[in-house]
């Protein structure tokens, strides 16, 4: 996914004099292509978030596209103020990328698990949330935030990871849609971030007769798209690398049950959520084990 | 008005006004940084009230937010907006918060949470320069915001991007909430300081309009370096009650005592 975004922001870059690409002197054996052909639009800022926040706003401010980027909690909790306040009260074209979301830095330990950061973003006003899927769904977003005039947060993965949607799949990300990725039963995942290979080499390799659908908008989510889905299905699994508080599956949650509440839609299904159930994990471990670990695993019996 | 000292004077009282009319806070922190304000103002920055987006206008941020009465005063008699509009202020619906806001002509930020206007005044200045333009980026902090650890990132980078089109001003009023700078925590030697992170630094007189003058006519250059302007000012400057007093980052005047504040600044 990183490769992705890197790629995609130098292509689009090439053709949009106003991206400018900020990092907290991290991005090493990536960034570098982009200052390279771009000096004049490029900072590594130092390990400093919220300068890098603040410089942010001012250079949007001057009618650049912004991103900052840098890995895990850095360009978001640790400058959280600065991103309400300065990027988004102001309402300012600001794009903050950050890389590992989720337990990819998983052996790095807790202060690079990115496990919180979506629950918090998405109260913000203005703010956009994304967090695509796959390296293709990283392509695709990067190409929508670097369009969309306002503030996003995008949280990718790490390098290397297997796509779900074929390289050929020139998807063209409108706000807040919704990917389908199998359609299936009365049973939908729905996934957002990373763990979408997973759900569906899950689904796949154990021939289970349900539907995928990748979120790679967290916030704002296309309702009239979430109604028909609802329509068609009893039961809903979330599932997510983040806490369960206030992260995706609560997000599904709160808009399904507004939802109803409106009207739009006549039955509340079964909504099962998968994601980390409030506590820290401070043992070393991979990606995978501690998924597993948190219980970000799907079973056979859920479906 | 044809003196700075008069449109100063103004400030003061329109200030005064808004906060007894709101029972407002932070009168004292306006009074200390009104006599900068006018200076620049009127004198220095290239601003058109008529054309307040106008590209090439100099930016000027104000990062101590709570004080906003002595900018919105500022602003009005410069005419970005009638002067009659500041009795809106702190009224339910208005747009005129009691921190700045960028709803309103001529401020360029809202500001209310400290340590976050200098940042983002590195930005503006690092866009002019990449943009090869020759505008400049003033911002006014006050002394305690310099205990946020933003400031100091923001205080490191500059001279690392040859930011000499950011002139930063520090309004060292010597008092914060809770204390003297002197009591919590001690700023000095502030210019050894700067001058240390490799800014070009300046101390001055806050109140005295003509050093005032001299500063901001010596802060023009292209050296490569930011400036940094340190005015040594009284809170509640203009006012002898008030001048000095910790008091006065809460309290708003009451009848008499607003009464007495105008009287004693007519006479001046």
């Amino acid at each position: 996914m990183r490769t992705a975004f890197i790629n995609q922001l130098i292509h689009e870059a090439k053709t949009n004099e106003k991206i400018f690409l900020l990092v907290g002197d991290l991005g090493f054996s990536v960034v570098e292509p982009f200052s390279e052909l771009f000096p004049e639009r490029y900072l590594n800022v130092g390990i400093a978030e919220q300068n890098m926040a603040g410089i942010a706003a001012g250079l949007a401010m001057e009618g650049y596209c912004v991103f900052i980027y840098s890995i895990g909690n850095f360009p978001t909790l640790r400058c959280m103020e600065q991103i309400r306040y300065d990027i988004c009260y102001h309402n300012l074209n600001v794009k903050i990328v950050a890389v590992g979301g989720g337990f990819a830095y998983g052996p790095l330990g807790a202060s690079h698990h990115a496990t919180e950061e979506i629950g918090m973003l998405r109260t913000i006003p203005n703010l956009v949330v994304c967090a695509p899927g796959d390296p293709v769904e990283a392509k695709a977003v990067t190409t929508f935030v670097s369009n969309y005039n306002g503030p996003c947060y995008i949280r990718i993965g790490k390098a290397g990871e297997p796509l779900v949607h074929t390289e050929e799949s020139d998807i063209k990300l409108s706000i807040g849609e919704i990917l389908r990725i199998r359609k299936n039963g009365d049973t939908a995942v729905f996934s957002t971030g990373a763990m979408l290979k997973y759900v569906v080499d899950f689904v796949d390799q154990n021939n289970i007769v349900a539907s995928i659908y990748s979120f790679p908008f967290i916030k704002p989510v296309n309702k009239e798209t979430l109604i028909d889905i609802l329509n068609s299905y009893k039961k809903i699994i979330t599932i997510e690398e983040h806490q369960a508080q206030g992260g995706f599956g609560s997000a599904i949650l709160e808009l399904i049950n507004d939802l109803l509440e409106e009207k739009k839609v006549s039955l509340l299904p079964s909504i099962k959520r998968i994601a980390i159930k409030d506590r820290f994990y401070s043992v070393a471990g991979s990606q995978d084990y501690l998924r597993k670990l948190a219980g970000l695993v799907l079973d056979k019996k859920f479906f | 008005m044809k003196y700075t000292t008069d449109i100063a004077r103004e400030i003061r009282k329109l200030s005064l006004k808004m906060v007894y009319a709101a029972k407002a806070s932070h009168i004292g922190g306006a009074l200390s940084m009104v006599d900068i304000l006018a200076v620049l103002y009127n004198e220095f920055l290239n601003i058109d009230p008529s054309n307040p987006d106008n590209p090439d206008r100099d930016r000027f941020l104000l990062s101590k937010g709570h004080t906003c009465t002595g900018l919105y005063a500022t602003l009005a008699l410069k005419g970005f907006f009638p002067v009659k509009d500041l009795d809106k202020y702190a009224k339910d619906g208005s747009k005129f918060i009691s921190h700045t806001s960028h709803y309103i002509p001529g401020i360029e930020i809202s500001a209310g949470s400290l340590g976050h206007a200098l940042p983002v005044c590195c930005g503006l200045a690092l866009a002019a320069k990449r943009k090869k333009k020759y505008w400049k980026t003033y911002c006014l902090i006050s002394d305690g915001e310099l205990d946020e650890g933003s400031n100091w990132e923001s205080i490191l980078m500059a001279p690392q991007l040859k930011l000499d089109n950011l002139i930063l001003i520090v309004d060292y009023n010597k008092i914060q909430s809770l204390g003297s700078v002197k009591d919590v925590i001690d700023l000095n030697p502030l210019s050894e300081k700067f001058l240390a992170f490799r800014w070009e630094t300046f101390e001055v007189d806050g109140h005295d309009h003509q050093a005032l003058k001299n500063v901001f006519a010596n802060v023009q250059e292209s050296n490569a370096k930011p400036k940094v302007i340190i005015a040594h000012t009284i809170k509640g400057k203009g006012v002898s009650f008030m001048e000095d007093k910790l008091l006065w980052h809460y309290r708003s005047p009451n009848e008499d005592q607003f009464n007495d504040a105008i009287k004693e600044l007519n006479n001046q």
